[in-house]
């Protein structure tokens, strides 16, 4: 399997190395001995049928389930064994898109943005309000500081929930279906900004979705779930010859199947 | 598993639920501006609906006595029997069982839709500790709210009889609260109105488990906020039996 070097990154360190996981829900089996590794400052997609382990893969990666077997590996350290202190540091260098976007709906578009900020730095409450109002404005809701998350259409809740994600300019960002409810043009500027993150921030990308569209737009690397397997892993040309007539099908499928 | 297993496990997780409540309250870094949040939501937010109670509570009871004491040509004794009622029982207990209503099943409510729609999974994911900053917060302020509301009803009682009665007998409002003050000694009142603390404790702890807990979309939410206010309910009229005769023990006065 090659590992592309994209956008100038130094992949001879892997961002995350998920090795022999396994994780059940009660007598449903969602991932068995599951294993791959994302190289540092790339965008790695996660493709798979529905209920395959994908989301659940992603909160595996930021420690909000604990594998019943194996070890996530999280800039080199394994966070399955890691203290709640110790990972909460570990994550203050993680971002999380949740499928629904997750915001706070109790507080406003603004304040969710500048809740990790106030969170875990020291700035001013001036200072504070101008850096979400300007990450608000790159994600084209520069108007909505002072919205409620209920206010907002899919798409602008997306984009807020990646300003909240960005605002402790994380190394390892995870985004659980991006296009989930969305039309193909929003989803489309999603996947812009997605791919300009990777390249500006040089950050590494893990993308669940089953959008083939925008999986082919985003991705360097691409890993197929199948029965809580991994089925093949590679390129998107790679993955467009695999073996596997499921991964090839998926491939060829306008939207994922 | 059968259903009493089940109920046993429920009361497990509910046990160590309560247990890291504890623990945590006491474990730094404390959320205070959460806390104070939760405090002016809990407290302040029930203060019109615990007044308005208390004040029609207090004018029931006061008509109620008036008609009892009435046979025996007792009725100056009517705001004394009202203080000690309102203060050692109805006071504590009705506002208990207010705030189980509209604060279990806000939490219940409010954690489950949390729960569900995954900003509990997104305040982790920012490096919050998602226990400490929605459960002990909300636990914490029910407790110091508890006796606070109790003192506002036992008063808004006292003040509801005060106006049933003056309106019925003419009674002056200085003789009326002096009369009924004048029998009222201290473990009368602290012993009851503490006691609300665990009132507290057990409508912040039961409905944050539930709602903490919540599964199943917009049923589970609507199942834990049900399950808060009827759980939280009967809690706590079982906790009241159980500390009445604590206090009746330490306080062997208070029965008399």
């Amino acid at each position: 399997m090659s590992v592309p070097i994209h956008r100038g990154q130094d992949v001879s360190q892997p961002a995350i190395v998920v090795e022999s996981v396994s994780k059940s829900f009660g007598s449903r089996t969602v991932l068995n001995d599951f294993s791959f590794t994302v190289p540092a400052g790339t965008t790695f997609v996660l493709l798979g049928r529905s209920g395959t382990g994908k989301s659940v893969t992603l909160k595996l990666i930021c420690g909000l389930i604990k594998p019943d077997a194996g070890t996530v590996t999280v800039n080199g350290a394994d966070i399955t064994k890691l203290e709640s202190r110790e990972l909460a540091e570990t994550r203050k260098h993680m971002g999380f898109l949740f499928q629904s976007a997750a915001l706070f709906d109790s507080i406003s578009v603004g304040e969710n943005v500048a809740f990790p900020l106030r969170r875990h730095t020291k700035k001013a409450d001036a200072e504070i309000r101008d850096q979400a109002q300007a990450l608000l404005e790159k994600l084209g809701l520069g108007k909505e500081y002072d919205s409620m998350p209920g206010d907002l259409s899919g798409g602008m809740r997306k984009r807020a929930g990646i300003a909240r994600a960005l605002a402790v300019d994380p190394s390892i960002l995870l985004v659980d279906e991006p296009s989930a409810g969305l039309d193909p043009i929003t989803s489309r500027e999603i996947d812009e900004l997605l791919i300009e993150i990777g390249a500006n921030r040089q950050a590494t990308l893990v993308v669940v979705t089953h959008n083939m569209p925008s999986a082919r737009r985003i991705a360097d690397q691409m890993a197929f779930l199948d029965e809580g397997r991994l089925l093949a892993q590679g390129t998107v040309e790679e993955m467009e010859r695999s073996e596997h007539q499921l991964v090839r099908d998926f491939m060829k499928a306008p939207q994922g199947g | 598993m059968t259903s009493a297993e089940e109920a046993i496990e429920w009361f497990g997780g509910l046990s160590l639920f309560a247990g890291q409540v504890l623990r945590d309250a006491f474990r730094r870094p404390f959320e205070f501006t959460e806390f104070l949040r939760q405090v002016f939501e809990i407290g302040w937010r029930s203060a019109p609906l615990i007044v308005l109670s208390g004040l029609a509570v207090g004018a029931v009871l006061s008509m109620h006595t008036r008609s009892t004491l009435e046979r025996f040509g007792a009725e100056s004794m009517i705001p004394t029997a009202l203080a000690f009622a309102l203060v050692k029982e109805t006071g504590p207990l009705v506002t208990g069982l207010l705030i189980s209503g509209r604060v279990g099943a806000g939490i219940g409510a409010e954690l489950g839709g949390m729960r569900v729609t995954e900003q509990i999974d997104a305040l982790e994911s920012l490096a919050v500790d998602s226990f400490k900053y929605l459960v002990v917060t909300r636990v914490a302020a029910a407790v110091v709210c508890l006796p606070l509301l109790t003192v506002l009803m036992n008063f808004s009682g006292l003040l509801g009889g005060f106006f049933a009665e003056a309106a019925i007998s003419g009674a002056s409002f200085a003789f009326y609260f002096q009369t009924a003050f004048s029998s009222l000694a201290f473990s009368d009142y602290i012993p009851p109105t503490l006691k609300t603390m665990v009132f507290g404790f057990l409508i912040g702890s039961t409905s944050s488990y539930l709602g903490y807990n919540a599964t199943g979309g917009a049923e589970g939410v609507g199942r834990a906020s049900t399950q808060s206010v009827v759980l939280s309910s009967i809690f706590l009229i079982v906790a009241n039996v159980i500390l009445v005769k604590g206090i009746f023990f330490l306080y062997p006065g208070s029965g008399s």
